[in-house]
């Protein structure tokens, strides 16, 4: 979502707002409509293959996110440079050759939506799995909602790009949700049966938090090894 | 059926991402977990996942 402000940000500063905000409103209605449908639909799969299915895809998900935070934070990977994205944005945005059509700036609504739809599928496929299995989508679509609204706000307020919100740090936490959610429903899905019943979800977390952990430790020390010698 | 392979290739990309190794180690430990019907081979097969994952991406580092 941090992402997504970014390039709404720029689009709206250099190619208009209105075009820029029709982008962000197009996205919106899209992912809603992509949440509605899909919702009520998987409610009517039995919820033991539902649990394996959407558990093995968290846990591909999460993985993906994980692996990524983890080479972040071992210095493996860039961290993400918001100001430098923002300025690499507002860069091609100004030199983007104008496409008006129906009062609406093509190029500041295609980068508007693309960049919201693609941050928020992120979000919808969240929305939908945990939504699914735990019963209750429209208190996960609830949570997701407040959580753009925050970014929003603090997006209008500031009128900049979340530098210094520690975008990592939050991955490396999704990351880790996704992975621990994907390890338990998936293995009940499966037909397997933790002891301890839904308490054991504790310990899976543990056991991936203190895991990753360990990766990050035995990566850093490997990167900086070459230095020594 | 460009158009299809293009969707193909996006979800592809946003599920399985850029190790597909990671997947298949996951689908594998999964239908270990559905055979043996038991709670205990996912979270280490996920940690060796993870790990040889990151030392494919770090290889040439």
């Amino acid at each position: 979502m941090v992402e997504a402000l970014t390039i709404v940000l720029a689009a709206g500063l250099t190619r208009g707002w209105r075009s820029a905000l029709i982008g962000v409103a197009a996205a919106t209605v899209t992912l809603a409509v992509v949440v509605a449908a899909l919702g009520p639909a998987l409610t009517l799969v039995p919820l033991n293959a539902l649990r394996l299915v959407v558990g093995a895809l968290l846990l591909v998900f999460g993985l993906q996110w994980l692996r990524k935070a983890i080479l972040r934070s071992s210095g493996f990977k860039a961290l993400h440079d918001e100001d430098e994205i923002y300025a690499r944005q507002l860069r091609e945005a100004e030199t983007a050759p104008r496409d008006e059509r129906a009062r609406i700036d093509w190029y500041g609504f295609t980068l508007s939506f693309k960049g919201v739809f693609l941050e928020g599928l992120e979000v919808a496929f969240i929305v939908l799995t945990f939504g699914s299995t735990q019963g209750s989508i429209p208190l996960a679509a609830g949570g997701a909602a407040a959580a753009i609204v925050l970014v929003t706000a603090v997006g209008v307020l500031v009128r900049a790009p979340l530098a210094r919100v520690p975008e990592n740090t939050m991955k490396f936490a999704v990351g880790i949700m996704l992975t621990t959610f994907g390890i338990f429903w998936s293995t009940e899905g499966a037909g397997g049966h933790w002891p301890g019943g839904d308490a054991a979800i504790l310990g899976v977390l543990a056991f991936v938090v203190l895991w990753s952990a360990a990766l990050v430790a035995m990566l850093r020390r490997r990167r900086e090894r070459p230095a020594i010698a | 059926m460009k158009h299809v392979v293009a969707f193909g290739r996006f979800w592809w990309d946003f599920i399985i991402g850029d190790d597909w190794l990671a997947a298949a180690g996951v689908a594998v430990a999964l239908a270990a977990t559905a055979l043996v019907a038991t709670w205990w081979i996912l979270p280490p097969a996920v940690a060796i996942v993870l790990a040889v994952s990151l030392r494919r991406a770090t290889a040439h580092s």
